[in-house]
């Protein structure tokens, strides 16, 4: 909030007390929190209704008490094995592969101060997706040594974008170009690995390519679920030097940051969550890159985005994903959903930027 | 591809950087000769080596044997490698000069996706199964897409840089692979043929296909290479090139035209195949400079020779069996891509 704004807001009211300005800011702040809290509480409540619906409904309708019965380990006939084996392994990991790409993907944007920044579109879900293809389709492993080897791509892509953007200090637009670049590459490697398998299945080439939560069992979800809870607290804590370190690393370490060190404990634990989110469930086309900038829309300035994007994210994917299955005539992956919803408000976003003749 | 009519060193009014006549012919021959090899290479070596006199037999018309059969299919694939390459070269060398752009080429801007998305409509809805009627179609999807990606991209301060157009190429790129993908998936009939094709590959083509979208490279070399001395003019800036007479925006339609019915076309037959266009054009300006007449023929001869090259390569790394084209011009283009950008300084980007 600008001076003038503070000064305009001290002014209005001629009846109203006067109110020093540390007043006005805390009564900003005050609001600002209040919408944000709403705005959680909101998003929460359309999760859990969007996942209790995937349960419910889909090619057979059960009822909320067979539901219940099969999460309570009952034995239901048929609802136990539709619910139990497909359905809820599959709702759960979209929550929480979306929870994991919106705040890696808040994260990333947030950090490097551009909303082009983020790691599907700077590759490092490319990187990971790589290595998970490569790892299931090639060497035929599959479970943690899978996740492992796709934050090994991770970091190392995100290590490799880092250095190659650094001629003097690292610049955004530099770093998002070259990104763009070695997803091309990481992309094509995809490609190259799929089309050696013995049999070319598309619907397995879709997860790696666009992601795809077809045929998802819990051994696929569990990983995901680990990850988050160790490494989403690890995000949280970092969230107020993350928001100081939006200010510039300069005023970020005047201000107590020790930048460095932050900057590294958050890209590794970014990377952990998308490497974790890709493997199981592909590199689900934009969801990372589209929940950060919608959260800012919704929750308005000044704000922590962190929980609203993760919760953004997961109600991104868990829609797009019944919409997938449901809405249209065949079963369409979820990144294919979320990628044709994503892509336009991507190319909005560039031309807005474009208008507004900023930088980038 | 005689192009001999348009190298005539006549004294230019835009003398930029130049080298000397003898060099240049000289880097011309070299470069020839490389195709050439890069050609009998290309007709030699796969899963069976042949022998001399079995081309020799092969290009007599016979097929008994394998040997003669193996050569008999790679001819048609060889002759393909050498025309997608020289057109997409030359599609990027005049789209870089069009748009005065140093990351301009037909795969980062997004118009080898428009051209696919296009052609996997036509397959999927209309029924389209000629080859003629695909490159139309091929033709039409790469021109919107091109002028979409160019208006975005050219929106706001400072015109069309670098990095508005590789970012409204990259994000209408993914839009569009989006929308391939939903159109595709649900039908399995026409899914295995979109993939081949999508993956971008020379192998497998015929004869008969070739003859087809010639006529259309044909039409899209000439366009390219006459619009040599209006790229040069435009290259000074608009109003530097509207001073010395140049109808600066049907010059710049003009070529862009034919860029686009070159790489529109042989994504119809070969599939989108990425940055060849950007890579060939600026090893081109190191060899011959920055003269437009020079440097379209160069960067058809050198854009054959790259994916002549690429196509081989792609047969030895993986023996038996093969690496589509498009992968690896992707893994050698990428770095490349990453190198011009590193390269240039921030200002420009």
């Amino acid at each position: 909030m600008t001076l003038e704004s503070v000064q305009t807001a001290v002014q209005t009211g001629p009846d109203a007390p006067p109110l020093s300005t540390a007043q006005v800011v805390a009564r900003g702040r005050v609001r600002r929190t209040a919408r944000r809290r709403w705005v959680i509480g909101v998003l929460a409540a359309l999760i859990v209704l969007g996942y209790a619906v995937s349960l419910l409904v889909g090619q057979t309708f059960y009822s909320p008490a067979e539901v219940i019965g099969v999460i309570l380990g009952q034995d239901v006939p048929g609802a136990s094995f539709t619910v139990g084996r497909l359905r809820l392994p599959r709702a759960t990991l979209a929550v929480l592969a979306g929870l994991c790409f919106g705040l890696g993907g808040v994260t990333f944007q947030t950090m490097l101060r551009n909303p082009l920044a983020s790691p599907d579109i700077i590759g490092i879900s490319s990187g990971a997706s790589a290595a998970a293809a490569f790892a299931i389709v090639s060497l035929s492993i599959s479970g943690t040594a899978v996740s492992a080897l796709a934050i090994g791509a991770g970091l190392g892509v995100a290590l490799l974008i880092y250095t190659l953007s650094f001629k003097g200090g690292v610049l955004g637009t530099r770093l998002i170009l070259i990104g763009i670049g070695i997803a091309a590459m990481l992309d094509s490697l995809t490609a190259y690995v799929l089309s050696r398998a013995a049999m070319w299945d598309l619907q397995e080439a879709t997860r790696w390519l666009t992601g795809n939560l077809n045929g998802v069992s819990w051994a696929q979800t569990v990983p995901v679920l680990v990850a988050l809870v160790l490494l989403a607290p690890v995000l949280l804590g970092q969230s107020r030097n993350l928001s100081m370190s939006q200010l510039g690393d300069d005023t970020a370490s005047a201000l107590g940051v020790r930048v460095e060190r932050s900057r590294l404990i958050l890209i590794i634990a970014a990377v952990g969550l998308i490497a974790f989110a890709t493997a199981a469930a592909g590199p689900i086309a934009f969801v990372a890159f589209l929940a950060g900038p919608i959260a800012a829309r919704i929750v308005g300035p000044g704000v922590s985005l962190l929980v609203p994007a993760a919760l953004v994210g997961a109600l991104l994917v868990l829609v797009g994903d019944f919409l997938g299955q449901f809405a249209f005539g065949t079963r369409l992956p979820v990144g294919v959903i979320t990628g044709v919803l994503g892509a336009p408000y991507l190319i909005y976003l560039i031309i807005r930027t474009n208008r507004a003749g900023g930088s980038l | 591809m005689t192009t001999s009519t348009t190298l005539t060193p006549a004294a230019s009014s835009v003398a930029i950087v130049r080298r000397p006549k003898r060099l240049r012919s000289l880097w011309l021959l070299v470069s020839l000769g490389a195709l050439a090899g890069l050609m009998l290479a290309s007709v030699m070596i796969g899963s069976r080596e042949v022998s001399w006199a079995e081309i020799m037999a092969a290009l007599g018309g016979s097929v008994d044997g394998f040997g003669p059969a193996a050569v008999a299919t790679r001819i048609p694939r060889t002759l393909l490698a050498v025309v997608a390459g020289a057109a997409l070269g030359l599609s990027g060398a005049v789209m870089q000069g069009v748009t005065r752009n140093p990351l301009a080429d037909p795969g980062i801007l997004g118009v080898n996706v428009g051209a696919s998305l296009a052609v996997v409509c036509g397959m999927a809805y209309f029924g389209l199964t000629s080859a003629s009627g695909m490159i139309w179609v091929a033709i039409a999807g790469a021109g919107a897409t091109a002028v979409f990606v160019y208006t975005i991209g050219s929106l706001g301060r400072g015109g069309s840089t670098p990095l508005k157009l590789a970012l409204a190429g990259a994000a209408t790129s993914a839009a569009l692979a989006s929308f391939v993908t939903a159109v595709v998936l649900p039908r399995n009939d026409i899914a295995e043929g979109v993939r081949s094709w999508q993956i971008g590959g020379v192998g497998g083509v015929t004869l008969e296909s070739i003859r087809v979208v010639a006529p259309f490279l044909l039409v899209g070399l000439i366009v390219s290479l006459l619009s040599a001395r209006s790229l040069n003019s435009l290259a000074l800036g608009d109003d530097l090139a509207a001073g010395l007479g140049e109808r600066v925006a049907i010059a710049r339609a003009a070529a862009a035209i034919g860029a686009v019915v070159l790489c529109g076309a042989v994504t119809a037959v070969a599939g989108p195949i990425g940055f060849v266009g950007l890579v060939v054009p600026h090893a081109c300006r190191l060899i011959v400079g920055v003269d437009h007449r020079w440097l379209l023929p160069f960067s058809a001869v050198l854009g054959a020779a790259l994916l002549t090259g690429a196509d081989v390569l792609g047969r030895i790394v993986a023996r038996p069996s093969e690496i589509d084209v498009g992968i690896i011009t992707a893994l050698i283009g990428a770095p490349f891509f990453i190198y011009i950008v590193r390269r240039r300084k921030v200002r420009e980007l």
